[in-house]
């Protein structure tokens, strides 16, 4: 046994080695309230004896439900502490989603936030009569149940507290007893095909990615960082729960998901991270602001903004710039980039990642020029997140940065990216088949990506190696990397690409509601909703220069020219994650989007002008109706690989 | 959808003959009911019918020329508004009467007035009792924002806010009085179907959770008759039925002051 090689381990660490420090902050009545990492360990500790008197036995799966909130991150450094295993599940999944992961990973224990999680957690014991324990945290609208399954989280403190009088020392036994290569946690996949798959990882794994990246960083337990991403995603579990367990840094949790903005700007995190479409939201309010801001503002920001464009970037990255732009940069700095992040809470941030899908060159360099230290990095579920990062002063809007300490990569013949890592997944849960067909004989896993590495070793993904296709004539068809670029213009929220072994290219888009509700505000432009708003004239007009542009640049590149975008159409609802077509974090499911809306790709080709569809839409609490509208299917520029412009 | 662990008690308020006039209009003529602890009763009627003027008597705005009022068993004639107020009775209204410019915090601060005890020279100046006072009602304020899950919109100016949201923050500022009787002045009116879920929700809670008496007027009939223990139906001013909905559903009175009839 070596301290500080399991979970439990590191968090009996940091509390005899920091104990007074904070661990986590949470706001309760409008108050930020700090819990010490002695508060977290007592309370782990509690927790984890309440669960031992109810029953719960090494290896046994736990499903921890709900956002991030210290005492769900006790309940896993509980469950930890007993050998048994927590499996996070998304919390906003409705409750059929959540069955088939309760059956594969037999769950007869869950931990959830609150009445919402409650309740489908009992919907589920229906399908799933293993459910035999639900501990819930916030009481609230659960007076009445009288559910013999329910503990609150105050009865499992109060039992734990017996428990620990009567067998002292049994949690603590436990915790010695575990070993760094035993599962720590699994998640579960989203999966943009077929069942998720639970992805097991070890202390191991997780801690050695974690410890690479605290120090990649140079992060120490000084940090303050924001938790507002699901827990459920790895990325957010190992940079709010892994990465404080190592480092020994503070996680603040958020009041709800709508306060994200205020709370950012109150704790004004060191280290952040976000998915790019965060980024992307941020720059569109700020964007839709200026444009209704007075006119000196306005012009006082796109002026600072284009000397930040100039020479924001070069500074950040400490090369020499000439005096005239350093006092400019200073003036700008004053007035407007540092109000700027303060008021994006991003003023004290060290260094922020982004990853998960490509992000646009003029929103990567917006917030880089404004001097905050954004940068990339690749990874997944099934590598711990951590195979390559940007360093400092190596960073491009385009790649991912240079393999990290530990990680071992080389390319298919095909050009599917190979990994090897200590992070690496041990296996897919009960699914000998697929670990098989991710993992190679000398211990690489097949990412499923299809990428290169550039002149100066930076690895650089197009999309992923299945989705990589051909046009009828061969040439190469990457849909995501077009669908990409598409969505780098901020009227443009979601984009899916057709083309795959057809002569021409064609794409669905979906219109980013508050930045096109805006334009056409300003226009003078009256509409009822997204329907009315997509189909006006000048919204697919104004589309249209945005999908020109994307064929403009495509045709620059020979590899690419062909797969140019003949045809469009705004789709009538927007891409939901209920109605099965995004995933759980927002990826489009373009299979199930191309047999869902046939009659638009089959009127694609066969050129029809106006096609008629009819489709039903889910609502938040379950129920469903129908949503039909007469689309219009419209015609776009295409370019020559010359440049010359070639007739439609 | 009563709920089950919730215990009706004794008559809190009772209305004995009241009637009042405006010059020659007869708002209201002759009107009696009771109100029991614990319970929720709907006020309903046609327009005109005299709903808002009789809750208007209830908290002392509208003084009755005849009749009684006894609440907490103490009768009155009249009452006093500021009177009523300390007693616990505390009211939302109709068209809102929400300080526009103040953030929604402020805004249910205000319903803690009464409960300050420190001058206004202290307050002004932020003086040792005043800021300690202010601390204790800013918490009970809080857990009013949180009970009304608004956490979001805290520092936001109320005229900024969507309809909805305002009447949740005139509910809010009605319960940072800690009342024993909630008068609630059509909460759900000009709502969409979700925000009249949402509001339907508040006020069972308020009921359930701090035990308080509401006296409800509102328009959707679904509503009322779902969320109300007993409702006192008015028409032109005179009381036309009283009962538990489905009493006051098969009443014909009701039924002919509503849907009309035939000649």
């Amino acid at each position: 046994m070596q301290s500080g090689d399991t979970f439990p381990r590191l968090l009996l660490g940091h509390a005899s080695a920091r104990g007074e420090k904070p661990a986590m902050r949470e706001k309760a009545l409008g108050i930020w309230q700090t819990w010490s990492w002695a508060r977290v360990a007592e309370q782990a500790l509690t927790v984890a004896a309440g669960l031992a008197a109810l029953g719960l036995k090494r290896g046994a799966h736990v499903a921890i439900i709900g956002d991030n909130r210290p005492t769900l991150y006790s309940a896993m450094m509980a469950v930890q502490a007993l050998g048994a295993i927590p499996v996070p599940l998304y919390q906003d999944a409705v409750a059929n989603e959540m069955a088939y992961v309760f059956r594969d990973a037999e769950i007869a224990f869950a931990i959830v936030e609150d009445q919402e999680q409650v309740d489908k957690v009992l919907e589920l014991k229906l399908q799933c009569p293993m459910i035999a324990h639900i501990v819930y945290d916030d009481p609230r609208g659960l007076r009445h149940y009288t559910q013999t399954e329910l503990t609150s989280f105050e009865q499992l403190l109060a039992s734990g507290r017996a428990f620990g009088e009567k067998n002292p020392g049994h949690v603590k036994s436990e915790i010695d007893a575990q070993r760094a290569d035993e599962t720590a946690a699994m998640f579960y996949t989203s999966g943009t095909t077929g069942n998720p798959k639970g992805v097991v990882h070890t202390h191991a794994s997780l801690i050695d990615r974690a410890r690479v990246a605290v120090a990649f960083d140079k992060l120490t337990d000084a940090e303050d960082i924001l938790a507002y991403l699901p827990p459920a995603w790895i990325g957010q579990n190992i940079f709010s729960y892994s990465m404080m367990l190592v480092a020994g840094f503070c996680v603040c949790c958020p009041e709800s998901g709508a306060t994200v903005t205020t709370d950012l700007k109150e704790i004004g995190p060191t280290y952040y991270f976000a998915p790019p479409r965060v980024f992307e939201g941020l720059l569109t309010q700020v964007s839709i602001r200026m444009e209704d801001a007075s006119a000196i503002k306005r012009n006082m920001f796109h002026y600072f903004m284009g000397v930040a464009k100039r020479v924001g970037v070069p500074l950040l990255e400490g090369k020499s710039v000439g005096l005239a732009d350093r006092l400019a940069y200073a003036a700008g700095n004053f007035l407007v980039y540092g109000p700027l992040k303060n008021n994006l809470g991003m003023s004290r941030v060290k260094c922020a990642y982004t990853a998960g899908e490509a992000i646009g060159p003029d929103l990567f360099d917006f917030y880089r020029s404004m001097g905050i230290n954004l940068k990339q990095l690749y990874g997944s579920t099934e590598t711990a997140v951590f195979v390559c990062m940007q360093p400092d002063g190596q960073v491009k809007s385009d790649t991912v940065g240079t393999p990290v300490s530990g990680v071992e990569i080389k390319f298919t013949e095909q050009g599917e990216l190979l990994v090897k890592s200590p992070g690496l997944l041990r296996e897919y849960y009960k699914n000998p088949t697929a670990t098989a067909e991710v993992k190679t004989n000398d211990g690489f896993y097949r990412t499923g990506d299809a990428g290169f590495l550039d002149a100066d070793g930076h690895l650089k993904i197009i999309d992923r190696a299945k989705d990589v296709g051909a046009m009828a004539d061969g040439t190469l068809f990457a849909p995501k990397y077009i669908e990409n670029k598409l969505k780098f213009f901020p009227y443009i929220k979601e984009a899916v690409v057709f083309g795959n072994a057809r002569d021409k290219a064609c794409a669905f888009i979906n219109i980013d509601m508050q930045a096109v509700g805006n334009w056409a505000e300003r226009k003078g432009l009256i509409y009822t909703g997204y329907v009315d708003l997509g189909s006006k004239d000048e919204v697919y007009g104004l589309i249209r220069e945005c999908v020109e542009k994307v064929n403009a640049d495509l045709a620059a590149d020979a590899k690419l020219a062909n797969s140019q975008i003949h045809r469009y159409l705004v789709l009538h609802k927007e891409l939901d994650a209920d109605d099965g077509e995004l995933t759980r974090t927002s990826k489009v499911r373009r299979g199930f989007i191309g047999e869902k809306y046939q009659v638009l790709v089959d009127a694609f080709y066969s050129g029809k002008a106006v096609e008629h569809i009819e489709t039903q839409v889910k609502f938040e609490d379950g129920r469903t109706g129908m949503v039909s509208a007469d689309l219009r299917l419209a015609e776009a520029k295409t370019f020559s690989a010359a440049g010359a412009v070639k007739a439609a | 959808m009563a709920n089950l662990n919730r215990k009706i008690g004794d008559v809190v308020l009772k209305v004995e003959g009241i009637s009042l006039s405006f010059g020659g209009v007869k708002a209201l003529q002759n009107i009696s009911f009771d109100v029991r602890e614990h319970e929720i009763r709907a006020i309903i009627g046609p327009n005109g019918a005299g709903k808002s003027s009789m809750l208007n008597c209830i908290n002392g705005v509208y003084h009755p020329q005849e009749g009684e009022i006894t609440y907490k068993g103490i009768k009155r004639h009249d009452v006093d508004t500021h009177e009523a107020a300390v007693n616990g009775i505390a009211r939302t209204f109709q068209n809102l009467a929400l300080f526009k410019g103040m953030s929604v915090l402020d805004n249910i601060m205000t319903g803690r007035n009464l409960k300050m005890k420190t001058g206004i020279f202290a307050q002004a100046f932020h003086l040792g009792p005043a800021r300690a006072e202010e601390m204790k009602h800013r918490e009970y304020v809080e857990k009013v924002i949180d009970f009304l899950e608004i956490q979001p919109y805290r520092k936001t100016p109320v005229g900024r806010l969507p309809y909805g949201l305002q009447k949740r923050v005139d509910l809010g500022r009605a319960l940072a009085m800690e009342p024993t009787l909630l008068l609630l002045d059509e909460p759900m009116a000009g709502m969409n179907m979700e925000e009249k879920q949402d509001m339907c929700r508040f006020v069972m809670d308020v009921n359930d959770e701090f035990g308080t008496t509401i006296v409800l007027i509102e328009h959707d009939m679904g509503v009322v008759m779902d969320i109300s223990d007993r409702v006192v139906v008015l028409d032109y001013g005179k009381k036309i039925g009283d009962g538990n909905p489905n009493e006051v559903r098969a009443n014909p009175d009701v039924i002919k002051a509503y849907l009309g009839v035939s000649h």
